[in-house]
């Protein structure tokens, strides 16, 4: 009468190194930091926080916010050493284990302002402003991993985002800089300045589609061509036809969001701002909603991921790449705008220096959805920002180990909460019927 | 029975590949509310002739009549229309959508562009309580176990009212139970009007569930059979074009020395859980130890910590005396172990490389392979030159990439490989998995061969048939541990299954499990 040995061993007491114990062990060391730091920081150090963007502003409706550094950042650090240890105690009741996790949220959350509180010990920072200018620096970037979205979505990969914005940079320019003494109003012209540059960088993705979908060219290798055509061309024509006199040109002017624009601290800082800036988030609704809830997203989704799957359903897998594709430079193309006509008003060499591939980036951080992407273009805005910022105010030691840490940090709680991302799986793969 | 309206019928159907006639004059039936099932061996041309039907290739010469009209058939689009649907063998779901945005793809229900996701669940509810076919329409395909994807390709199917519905080789993925679950919802299917195509190769299925047989060899029409009045044997006959031996001749076993030893192993599984837990086996010289089990009850995981490729939590194993727990799997090799993996596309084979280099995987750093730098073509070229001959792998091209060989071929590769080079012990996962009689006749034959070579043969398989019919001793496996042992006499088919089920008549088990 024995039993059927189901002898389990006694569970040997093991120490995992799982995912959320290496960010607890990170954040224990951060917090360590922190808190040894913010010891050596004088005591009577206070950041003011402002809020006001105009200085003529009669009535200030927000005040300032004096923060005493040296106990501000001691108390962050003990947040985060709190919580690491928490963390890595991987309590098993579902309540503690809600609640360490809380607390790693709300270290997150935390620890950017942080960052700037730290930065700009003993001065004064201007919280909207940084806000502001982090999303006017996103505005390419988000844009350009949109576009990226577009193509990849679809099963083929778009490292031509630099090129695309480059060409459109140019040929929007050009267009505004020939139709400037034409007599057309200022605004008209820069309406089909913007539109030939959205053009021309569906034109040079058609280039792409034929390269990567028709001939079956690797994806990558037609994106390069792309890339390097674009230097060459648009210097070609800058040198050409762009460099006289009077190369500048009036940028886009601003718009006003009724009502929005009357609100206070941020209505003027955010809502009175130039019409690509405003696209950002057209964009981003535009691509949230046709990827995941029209039967064109669906089917771009599909032809993405298992094309031979969309074929057997009668879905035109080579029509619907190509489409996608069109799409996706159209967007690049406007990213492009931004470059020449809306930040700068006239055109260079290479002026989109890398943001297609920051913006690529930001999509793959964003793990391929427009709202992860859109966020990373935000982060990588503010990193850029941060470092504009901490130049100005001039802080004791290097601006790039600021400008790194927000990456850092969200790449490991990237790492920790939503895990590997996984790019659509045919993506780089020509379709072959069999 | 027989006087019901044909629904399709194929006549003189013929498709050339470069080099190849596929299909040669094909004529078929398939009459209302009927099984017609499709039999031949791998690259017989049955699939060639459903994608014809399908619309993925368009024929050469002959035509397909739908309900009495000849129709043409450009592409999926056109037969979707004509009310064919198709369950591919290899699944044709996007993984990281929900099985109802599988279900509406290409059909959506929609108002304006936007998708209406409510009514398509709505339908696929009403289809699933109509024809037995038990699915979350909400659930992501990725988290669906192989039988339930099965059900939501029919569903598929339904979605689109066909009413012919094509089957390639569906139970090629399932195990027995989830088998009787298809057979199932096959005959809600054939209650309400649909016609069914079923491809296979088990001859037992379609004995069991066709009205009508038609066997494929070649390319051509071997010949019809009745089911009635067909045996499984008949069937194999017919297939292979020559008489097969489906009873597994063989002497009875002389154990020798032992050669495999596990005490008390424990290992984990993917996602960290024990998945076997305690198992105690010996294996000797010249026998066969098949373990039976339902998949997923740690043979997989038990099988890869024997070869090396996955770590032992606790216990050990000697192969040959020797404690080989937790080696490399090149030093599990060399110990004379040869192994054939349970999935041979991933594990047993490099499918871009060429048949002559994936036979020589395990032994190409030995001397009659490669000096120290370079390795030798030709003698590698003439080891495949004699093994794809001897093993009859077809085509016996030793160039072509061995990914584009059938199932059957690349097995055949595998086991070329492994029963080649002289080994003393034997672990063989599913070897026969998904291949077709004649390769199973003579996989089994290889295998009994090296038995009495005086080698020791641990086999894994989930046909009970399989382990039943080839092994000396059977010990079935239940959640991670081996719950009895039995010798072939004492090994029926119903004391088997009711151990695979975890029940222990003999031996009192306490309230829990």
């Amino acid at each position: 009468m024995t039993t059927p040995s189901k002898s389990k061993a006694p569970s040997r007491p093991s120490f995992k190194l799982t995912r959320i114990r290496i960010i607890a062990i990170v954040l224990l060391v951060l917090g360590l930091f922190i808190f040894l730091q913010a010891g050596g920081i004088d005591g009577d150090l206070v950041t003011t926080l402002t809020f006001e963007t105009t200085s003529a502003s009669e009535t200030p409706s927000v005040g300032n916010i004096d923060v005493p550094t040296s106990s501000y950042l001691r108390l962050i650090g003990l947040l985060f050493i709190v919580t690491g240890i928490l963390n890595l105690a991987e309590l098993r009741a579902p309540r503690s284990r809600r609640a360490s996790l809380a607390l790693l949220v709300l270290c997150g959350l935390l620890f950017i302002p942080s960052v700037i509180i730290a930065a700009a010990a003993g001065n004064e920072t201007n919280m909207t402003t940084i806000v502001a200018e982090s999303l006017r620096l996103a505005t390419p970037l988000a844009i350009g991993a949109m576009a990226g979205i577009w193509c990849e979505r679809a099963g083929v990969v778009n490292i031509a985002i630099e090129g695309m914005m480059l060409f459109a940079a140019c040929f929007g320019f050009t267009t505004l800089f020939y139709l400037r003494n034409t007599g057309l109003p200022l605004e008209t012209a820069q309406l089909l300045a913007v539109i030939i540059a959205v053009l021309s960088g569906g034109l040079i993705a058609l280039l792409h589609g034929w390269l990567s979908i028709t001939f079956r060219t690797d994806q990558i290798v037609s994106g390069t061509v792309i890339n390097i055509l674009a230097v060459g061309v648009t210097s070609f024509v800058r040198r050409e036809y762009l460099l006289s006199t009077e190369a500048g040109a009036a940028k886009l002017g601003n718009i006003s969001i009724p009502i929005l624009s009357d609100l206070p601290v941020i209505g003027e800082a955010i809502f009175t701002n130039q019409p690509i800036f405003f696209m950002m988030f057209v964009m981003l609704a535009f691509t949230h909603i046709v990827m995941f809830y029209t039967r064109w997203g669906l089917r771009t989704r599909a032809v993405g991921e298992h094309p031979h799957a969309a074929d057997t359903l009668g879905i035109n897998v080579n029509r619907t790449r190509w489409t996608n594709v069109w799409i996706s430079g159209m967007v690049a193309g406007l990213a492009g705008a931004w470059f020449s006509l809306e930040a700068t008003g006239s055109f260079n060499d290479g002026m989109t220096r890398g943001a297609g591939f920051i913006a690529l980036a930001a999509m793959i951080f964003g793990k391929w959805t427009p709202i992860g992407a859109f966020g990373a273009a935000l982060l990588f805005g503010f990193s850029d920002s941060l470092g504009i910022r901490l130049q100005m105010v001039g802080v004791g030691f290097p601006v790039q180990f600021l400008q790194m840490v927000p990456y850092a940090v969200t790449l490991i709680v990237l790492a920790g909460f939503i895990g590997r991302a996984s790019p659509p799986k045919a993506v780089g793969q020509p379709y072959v019927k069999e | 029975m027989t006087a019901a309206a044909p629904v399709l019928e194929v006549r003189g159907i013929s498709k050339r590949f470069p080099g190849v006639l596929a299909n040669d004059n094909i004529n078929l039936t398939l009459r209302k509310g009927q099984v017609l099932g499709l039999l031949g061996e791998n690259g017989a041309g049955k699939s060639t002739l459903m994608n014809m039907i399908y619309g993925l290739y368009k024929p050469d010469e002959g035509e397909i009549l739908v309900n009495g009209q000849a129709v043409d058939i450009a592409g999926p689009k056109d037969a979707i229309d004509l009310g064919i649907g198709m369950v591919h063998q290899h699944f044709q779901l996007v993984d990281v959508l929900t099985v109802t945005e599988n279900v509406m793809l290409g059909n959506e229900s929609v108002s304006g562009p936007f998708l209406r996701r409510d009514r398509a669940r709505r339908e696929i509810l009403e289809l699933s309580s109509e024809y037995g076919l038990d699915v979350n329409p909400d659930a992501l395909i990725a988290d669906l176990p192989v039988g339930v994807q099965q059900r939501v390709e029919i569903i598929k199917a339904l979605y689109r009212h066909a009413d012919i519905l094509i089957l390639d080789e569906p139970t090629a993925v399932l195990t027995p139970q989830e088998t009787r679950g298809l057979f199932k919802i096959m005959h809600t299917l054939l209650e309400k009007g649909v016609s069914i195509i079923f491809i296979s190769h088990k001859l037992k299925e379609v004995l069991e569930i066709c009205d009508d047989v038609v066997v494929l060899r070649r390319g051509k029409v071997a010949g019809h059979a009745d089911p009635q009045r067909s045996t499984e044997g008949s069937l194999a006959s017919l297939m292979v074009g020559r008489d097969v031996i489906l009873e597994v001749e063989k002497a009875a076993a002389t154990p020798g020395d032992e050669i495999l030893n596990i005490v008390n192993l424990q290992v984990h599984d993917d996602r960290g859980l024990p998945a076997v837990e305690g198992v105690n086996l010996g294996l000797q010289r010249g026998e066969i130890l098949g373990i039976a089990g339902v998949q997923g009850n740690g043979q997989t995981e038990l099988v890869e910590a024997l070869t090396g490729m996955r770590p032992v939590d606790d216990g050990r194993f000697y192969i040959k005396g020797e404690d080989m727990t937790d080696s490399s799997p090149r030093r599990v090799t060399e110990k004379g172990v040869g192994h054939v993996p349970e999935d041979r596309q991933r594990d047993g084979l490099v499918a871009g490389f060429t048949v002559m280099h994936n036979l020589v995987l395990c032994t190409y750093y030995r001397n009659e392979f490669s000096n120290i730098i370079v390795v030798d073509d030709r003698a590698i070229a003439d080891n495949a030159h004699q093994l794809v001959e001897q093993y009859d792998v077809r085509p016996p091209i030793i160039n072509n990439p061995a990914g584009g060989l059938s199932g059957g071929n690349q097995q055949k590769v595998i086991v070329a490989r492994e029963f080649s080079r002289g080994v003393d012990l034997l672990i063989a996962s599913q070897p026969t998995r998904g291949l077709d009689v004649g390769s199973i006749e003579f996989i089994h034959k290889q295998i009994i061969r090296m038995r009495d070579e005086g080698a020791g043969i641990l086999l894994v398989s989930s046909e009970l048939d399989e382990v039943l019919s080839l092994s000396d001793r059977v010990a079935v496996m239940f959640e991670g541990q081996i719950i009895d042992i039995l010798p072939i006499e004492e090994a029926d088919k119903d004391t088997v299954g009711l151990r695979m089920a975890g029940v222990r008549d003999d031996i009192q088990r306490e309230g829990a499990k």
